[in-house]
């Protein structure tokens, strides 16, 4: 049983409302920093990008996750460190967060995978904390106090992204190009078969097709994108800290995808805004954040499964 | 045979597995102490009949009255303590429980059920295994589990989902004669068969469906009269 | 006198840490592997409920001078009609979905219940004292038992026992079982299989509530104790298979010792030992020690 019903088949229509949402997006990336601090739309941007690679994995391919903080925080500590203690470039750190967070979703990926459902979802959990306690302990992290970067750099050596809107263009440009390659993996063969495989692996598997080598690869690709987003977080805030990589932060990811909408391209991206805004503004509530966020979770489940991108699809009968 | 009401009526029964409608407006009715048996073919909608007396169907409209009372719409426990009873086509023996254990599963709903003892004398092999595991058991033996735990309950409506499947054809004597047994304690019996052999050694009356309706129906004279009557809806 | 350079009073004293953790480890997942076993949900608030237990018991000594031992039959009673009450109101609205949905419900509800706790009381551990019946150790002669440790680790071995008995030997317990492998044909016979799984759901809690009332005197009562416990006793559970009661008690108890053991032999790896077993144990068979293959 998949957790979505799969929307109708893509027509024209469907294709004009993407592009049109796409464009609102990018007018909304033009136009924000404007308005809003580019350092806060920044780490909504990273955790965007967290979104969508977790929605490749439980929206598209039907697995969920509860470890995915593991990824997001190696990536974003790998990030720092290289740009602190090697003197990366931000690119080659981003490149060394995303080939470490692929490294590590195959090792996770392969143990994890050997169950199915809620035993997959626990054991990704388990494998991030023990990830997290192994963070704790190890000295390059700098537990508590986590790693600082003094300087963003230069991008290829020649572009400086220290000012703030200079920054905010690279991680835009690196998140529109996450945003395009999930676009490009979930409207592929691969993608489809996917899907097929979400909605009855039993039937996939009769057709032929290596389910098991299909949901690694899609495990991997996600944690990939995780780690690309944690390392993009990293380099705008310059800190990686052990939140990054704690289970709240897996917890937050599906709150994320959830509210914005399971199964939909855009939905990640507008949960992220939606979550993002909500702790910047409810902070000064302290503790009682947690309690609306948990209230959220229980009413998303409930009552809201389809997201705010999935129930705006619906009305408008066509796929975001 | 009893004069009143039949003890089972459906009318106008509609049913659905997801978007698909399995069953296109079925009637009929069973009376007091018969054998009244669905035939069919496979996939013609018997089983589907079955579920939705007892409530196992996710989606379904029309009548279905037992003893005057309206049944669509309760839950399958509400039912069974109507007095209804299935033994459903995959047995459901529980490999986790022993034979024992399996026979006092359904709770005793009315008095005028066979006792412990009865069942053992029906049932003599049953005794004999009553500590191994639900299915440690034979084809035949499981089969005759299924029945035996619901005669305990004092359900009045007996419906048995193709007993004989799949049974040596010395054990399927066995079975008919122990539906004779029963019936003839003043049970009401709806079956559901394929094997037009074994239906005819035992049953009253006839219905057929076939793609979700009841085309047909006859009882046992004009079976007797006409054999070829039932074979035609059976063969392919 | 030591073994292989440790000192034999250091590895017994560990074995018993050790020990009583996988007491802690057994009862817990013993609630997990019931509640999914009957409900096909894995119960994340379960760490919440065990919280709850401890908490309950701290305000019923601090607001109304009721001391242990009524505390350890009143807490549980609380939380069991707390849990009755989620049962019924949330979780059973997501049967007919996929049961992710039921895990992430009780995520949110355990994020609800423990910011309550935590903007009521505070994040610091509150003290619990043992109660004075309980006072006082066993004088082996290398090293000094307490009572309230060899309490902690009877009393989990009785609920374990009676817990396995329940489920084994008795006829509603024989319902549970069956309703395990297909439950609408055992509501078909005539069980109440709806009533039963919440039953079965707020024993669970229960359980969880009685080791949080074990747990209060020894690990402070704090908002936070149910959680980083809970995220051990699913990789408990992982290991000793889904569902199985004799793999949770044995799982719980021999992780505990490994624990232990592992806090002698090799301190940092102490708090990731138990999800390298796990990791382990996928790779080599997946379905856990006890588990069944579904």
């Amino acid at each position: 049983m998949s957790p979505i019903t799969t929307p109708p088949v893509a027509g024209a229509n469907d294709t004009r409302a993407l592009i049109f949402a796409f464009a609102l997006m990018l007018a909304g990336i033009v136009i924000a920093p404007f308005a809003l601090y580019p350092v806060f739309l920044m780490k909504v941007m990273s955790f965007a990008l967290f979104a969508c690679g977790f929605n490749l994995l439980f929206g598209y391919a039907g697995i969920m996750s509860f470890g995915h903080a593991a990824f997001f925080g190696s990536g974003s500590y790998i990030a720092a460190w290289t740009v602190e203690a090697l003197g990366f470039s931000p690119e080659l750190a981003l490149l060394a967060a995303l080939v470490g967070g692929a490294a590590i979703g195959v090792v996770f990926g392969y143990i994890a995978i050997r169950r199915q459902g809620l035993y997959f979802a626990m054991v990704t959990l388990a494998l991030a904390q023990l990830l997290y306690f192994a963070c704790v302990q190890a000295p390059f992290t700098g537990g508590e106090n986590g790693v600082h970067n003094a300087h963003r750099g230069a991008v290829f050596g020649l572009f400086s992204i220290e000012s703030d809107l200079a920054a905010y263009a690279f991680v835009s440009i690196i998140f529109l190009a996450g945003f395009l390659l999930v676009a490009r993996v979930v409207h592929s063969p691969f993608g489809q078969v996917l899907k097929a495989t979400r909605d009855n692996e039993a039937r996939a598997l009769s057709l032929g097709y290596p389910v098991m080598r299909y949901k690694l690869i899609a495990f991997v690709l996600s944690s990939a994108l995780a780690a690309l987003a944690g390392g993009l977080k990293a380099i705008a805030l310059g800190l990686a800290t052990l939140t990054d990589v704690h289970f709240s932060t897996s917890g937050d990811v599906v709150l994320m995808t959830l509210l914005g909408g399971i199964g939909t391209l855009f939905g990640p991206v507008v949960g992220a805004v939606v979550a993002s805004s909500m702790w910047e503004y409810l902070s000064r509530l302290g503790s009682w954040v947690t309690f609306i966020q948990g209230f959220i979770f229980v009413l998303c489940v409930l009552a809201f499964r389809r997201g705010i991108v999935g129930e705006l699809a619906a009305l408008f009968k066509t796929k975001l | 045979m009893s004069s009143a009401a039949p003890l089972l009526t459906v009318s106008g029964l509609k049913a659905w597995y997801g978007e698909s409608q399995a069953l296109h407006g079925v009637a009929f009715d069973v009376r007091e102490g018969e054998v009244a048996t669905l035939v069919g073919r496979n996939g013609a909608g018997k089983t589907t009949i079955l579920k939705s007396i007892m409530g196992l169907m996710p989606r379904a409209t029309g009548e279905i009255r037992f003893n005057q009372k309206k049944t669509l719409g309760l839950r399958p426990d509400e039912v069974a303590a109507l007095g209804i009873a299935l033994c459903p086509e995959e047995r459901a023996i529980f490999a986790s429980l022993s034979v024992w254990e399996n026979l006092l599963l359904p709770p005793t709903i009315a008095g005028g059920g066979f006792t412990i003892d009865e069942i053992f004398s029906l049932f003599p092999n049953l005794k004999e295994r009553r500590d191994a595991g639900g299915t440690t058991l034979s084809g035949g033996e499981q089969q005759m589990l299924a029945i035996a735990r619901i005669l305990r309950t004092g359900a009045r409506l007996l419906m048995l989902d193709e007993p004989s499947e799949g049974l040596a054809p010395v054990v399927v004597k066995q079975i008919a004669q122990t539906i004779g047994a029963i019936k003839a304690r003043g049970f009401t019996i709806l079956l559901v068969e394929q094997n037009v052999n074994f239906a005819r050694s035992i049953s009253d009356r006839y219905y057929v469906v076939e793609m979700g309706s009841i085309i047909d129906q006859c009882t046992r004279s004009d079976v007797e009269a006409d054999p070829a009557r039932l074979e035609k809806y059976i063969t392919v | 006198m030591t073994i292989f350079g440790i000192s034999v009073v250091l590895l017994l004293s560990q074995l018993l840490l050790g020990l009583i953790n996988g007491a802690f480890y057994a009862v817990l997942s013993l609630g997990l592997s019931v509640i999914f076993g009957t409900l096909g949900i894995i119960n994340f608030a379960h760490g919440a409920l065990f919280m709850m237990g401890a908490f309950i018991a701290w305000m019923l000594l601090e607001w109304l001078g009721i001391g242990y031992w009524p505390a350890i039959v009143l807490s549980p009673l609380i939380v069991g009609a707390f849990a009755l009450v989620l049962e019924q109101v949330l979780i059973r609205r997501l049967y007919k979905l996929d049961h992710v949905y039921a895990f992430l419900l009780t995520f949110g509800v355990a994020m609800m219940i423990e910011s309550l706790f935590q903007n009521a009381f505070g994040s610091a551990g509150k003290p619990y004292a043992v109660p004075p019946s309980l006072r006082g150790a066993l004088d082996l002669d290398f090293m000094f038992l307490p009572y309230y440790r060899l309490w902690i680790v009877v009393a989990s071995l009785v609920l374990c026992v009676v817990t396995w008995f329940a489920i084994e030997r008795t006829s509603l317990g024989a319902k549970l079982r069956a309703a395990t492998e297909n439950a609408p044909i055992v509501q078909a016979l005539g069980v109440n299989v709806p009533r039963m799984m919440t039953l079965t759901y707020a024993g669970g809690a229960v359980l969880a509530a009685i080791a949080g009332v074990l747990a209060a005197p020894i690990y402070s009562v704090s908002p936070h104790m149910g959680t980083d416990l809970v995220i051990v006793v699913f990789a408990v559970v992982v290991i000793g298979g889904m569902g199985s009661i004799k793999g949770s008690v044995i799982a719980g108890f021999g992780l505990g010792i490994i624990e232990g053991i592992t806090r002698v032999v090799y301190p940092e790896s102490s708090s990731t030992v138990i999800f390298l077993v796990m990791a382990i144990v996928l790779l080599v068979r997946p379905r856990g020690l006890f588990g069944r293959t579904s």
